[in-house]
């Protein structure tokens, strides 16, 4: 392809590819998501692409392979466009039938539609499921609209007009748009980006950088790998923009190693625009140029710390440093450097197109625009769900998600990562944003949402979340270091019936001293699991200390049996 | 290995990454991919080849989890234990693979067939709990699946 030398040619080049597209005919979207790839959505994908063959419908059908529409509980997950046909849990076996039924006659497959649990009525549209009519998909919609390998259908969708809008405003004007959207951080801390942003643009230094933490550490949250996955050239459209807002010319993606596919289609969006003329020299002939470069991680969950990952990012041990001096002006190389979150990245061109005055009317006071959360665990809906900052718990939990599945009680939600809080029953009226969920002792971190019943022992969880954190602890602090070990040791103890009186009162010396003298956020958020729930479920530390039971039956207590 | 074989290897896999010392990371991923582990010679021939201290790499390949310094068997075993897949029982989806292999977690077969390992968290989590074995992903885990899906491999 010809490198684009103007705004100009980008349109020329979008109004081209429209015209080649018949809106009215029909294509079959089969998610290809990380998750749907666990169900053989590969070997769907595949089938409808032969059996469209072997019935000759090529001219009637096109087949598209999409990133992750957030539904993961129903997957393999097939969408008929245009007319939004919404078949679940579809299998290769049902393949023929869709394509001889649907495309060919026009009939909807009553057995392939999601059945509203509530109603128990059939929904045939994909809008109409109670699971996405609740949401606010500004960002995670576009998976389900595009084929995130083909630049062709993100320019489709209107992709890069940001990106030229932007190149035509001044460095200046794009932070002050940003900073007026109110857009914070949604890799966990919620920095205002547009500070940031002025931060390290106002850094003295020629070379800056840019960085995309794409190292989502946090088990159970999978939004920015479903982001990269399936649409990596809005990541790469924010990335860009805010490199000419900043001055930076050198942008690097840190890409966790167990996400080959987010990898891989980052790698093709990157050569892709490269080869239109988005990236590398002379973007759209506007005189500024900028590359971006892919770094794999090596699976430590402290590398999601901007210190320690710019240490990987050198080639070094993952190891965080002292923040006396911001990474926004010693950073990478010691140069100032711009560290955003995938979510973050991808808000961007939306707050460009649309505007910071539309952007902030979305969400809360201190919290703007959307989010998207994981939402896994014992819950009915597994799955990505993006709502507007400020949307409560028992709204995500129950009318998106569905409640718990198998008739139980829910008990707790885990916010915020293994560094998270486990917010209960009584707080579910808490509306979600950056400050709720700290008042409420957990935060927002990437967006994870544990869901948990009543079968779920909190003690066993804190004491899963300090064994996963100490063995993930860089090992460079004392307290973070030493302080989580003697914290695994005390909960281990409690729930193999070792517990004694004081148990719960050294806990909570030992995490005070963690939050004050911790070297990084790991340290100092790494309590968060046992200060939450010994503040919410102490009667549960209690049985397991003073009775020796485990009052969800998870704890089986064998040392104190043998003996 | 012979000694030759690995010297190429190496050497192939810094040329892709210009022998640039920041690639590190990188670099060791592919030489683990082309050999299957990271030999002692390997991490000799890249520190070499980078022009970086030996106690650099070897700090570098044991701080992550990613890297194996000892050989590992045909088909590496990933247990996820991240939290959607804990609180739906993971644990003893893994206890029942060590009691069926007849190693702990993190060693190999003596047939050097399997490697058993845990995983935080590979995003599949509404399939939880998840066990992924080379590059097939197997959801809805059980411990009575286990013998089951442990037949599928040679």
């Amino acid at each position: 392809m010809a490198k684009l030398k103007s705004p100009g040619e980008l349109e020329a080049l979008r109004s081209s590819i429209l015209k080649k597209r018949d809106p009215d005919k029909p294509c079959i979207t089969v998610c290809n998501g990380t998750g749907c790839q666990a169900y053989g959505s590969k070997n769907i994908a595949a089938a409808f692409q032969e059996e469209v063959k072997r019935q000759n419908l090529a001219a009637k059908v096109d087949v598209k392979t999409i990133g992750c529409p957030g539904f993961c509980e129903r997957g393999t997950l097939v969408v008929i466009k245009p007319k939004d046909i919404f078949y679940q849990r579809v299998r290769v076996k049902d393949v023929p039938e869709i394509l001889s039924e649907t495309i060919g006659k026009g009939n909807v497959i009553n057995r392939l539609l999601y059945t509203d649990r509530t109603t128990n009525v059939k929904v045939t549209q994909e809008g109409e499921v109670p699971f996405y009519k609740r949401q606010m998909r500004l960002i995670i919609g576009n998976n389900g609209l595009i084929d995130p390998t083909s630049i062709d259908d993100y320019l489709a969708i209107g992709g890069y007009t940001a990106l030229a809008k932007a190149l035509k405003m001044t460095p200046e004007q794009i932070i002050d748009e940003v900073k007026k959207s109110g857009l914070r951080g949604r890799g966990g801390a919620g920095f205002p980006t547009g500070s940031k942003w002025e931060t390290t643009r106002k850094a003295i230094g020629e070379t800056k950088y840019v960085i995309c933490n794409a190292d989502e550490g946090d088990p159970g949250a999978f939004m920015d790998r479903s982001l990269v996955e399936g649409n990596p050239h809005s990541i790469l459209e924010g990335m860009i923009i805010g490199a000419y807002a900043i001055g930076s010319h050198e942008g690097y993606i840190y890409i966790r190693n167990e996400y080959p596919m987010a990898v891989r289609h980052m790698r093709i969006a990157i050569e892709q625009a490269e080869a239109c003329g988005l990236l590398g020299e002379n973007i759209l002939g506007s005189g500024f140029s900028f590359t971006i470069k892919i770094k794999r991680g090596g699976g430590a969950f402290v590398c999601g710390e901007s210190t320690a990952l710019m240490a990987s990012l050198e080639g070094r041990v993952g190891e965080p440093r002292a923040k006396y001096i911001h990474t926004s002006e010693q950073g990478l190389w010691g140069k100032p450097s711009n560290l955003n979150n995938v979510e973050t990245w991808a808000n961007v061109p939306l707050i460009i197109n649309k505007g910071a005055d539309w952007y902030s009317r979305i969400g809360t006071e201190g919290s703007k625009g959307t989010k998207i959360f994981a939402l896994v665990g014992n819950i009915s809906n597994t799955g990505l769900v993006e709502v507007p900052m400020g949307t409560t718990l028992k709204e995500i939990v129950f009318d998106i998600g569905g409640g718990i599945p198998k008739g139980r009680k829910f008990k707790a939600v885990q916010t915020g990562g293994p560094s998270g809080g486990m917010i209960p029953e009584s707080l579910l009226d808490l509306s979600v944003d950056f400050d709720e969920l700290t008042r409420a002792g957990s935060m927002m971190g990437s967006g994870g949402m544990i869901v948990m019943d009543e079968k779920t022992c909190m003690v066993d969880m804190a004491r899963y979340y300090t064994t996963f954190l100490e063995g993930e602890s860089c090992g460079k602090c004392i307290p973070c270091r030493e302080g989580l070990r003697q914290m695994k040791y005390i909960l281990d103890g409690i729930t193999e019936g070792r517990g004694k009186e004081g148990d719960i009162e050294l806990l909570e010396e030992l995490s005070a001293t963690l939050i004050d003298a911790s070297l990084c956020a790991l340290g100092s958020t790494a309590p968060n699991p046992v200060m939450s729930t010994i503040r919410h479920f102490r009667n549960e530390y209690e049985a397991h200390i003073k009775e020796k039971k485990c009052p969800a039956g998870v704890c089986t207590f064998e040392a104190v049996k043998v003996k | 290995m012979a000694a030759k074989q690995l010297k190429e290897k190496v050497g192939q896999v810094l040329e892709k990454y210009q022998r640039d010392k920041s690639a590190l990371i990188d670099i060791l991923h592919d030489t683990q991919s082309e050999i299957g582990y990271l030999p002692k010679e390997a991490l000799e021939e890249v520190g070499q080849g980078l022009g970086v201290p030996l106690s650099r790499v070897y700090s570098v390949a044991t701080f992550f989890k990613a890297f194996s310094l000892k050989p590992r068997g045909r088909h590496l075993i990933n247990v996820c234990l991240g939290t959607a897949c804990h609180v739906r029982g993971a644990d003893k989806v893994l206890e029942q693979m060590e009691k069926e292999l007849g190693i702990k977690t993190g060693g190999n077969t003596p047939d050097l067939k399997f490697t058993l390992d845990t995983v935080n968290c590979v995003g599949a989590c509404a399939l939880g709990p998840m066990v992924i074995i080379g590059e097939d992903y197997h959801g809805e885990m059980t411990p009575e699946k286990v013998s089951e899906v442990l037949k599928n491999y040679n």
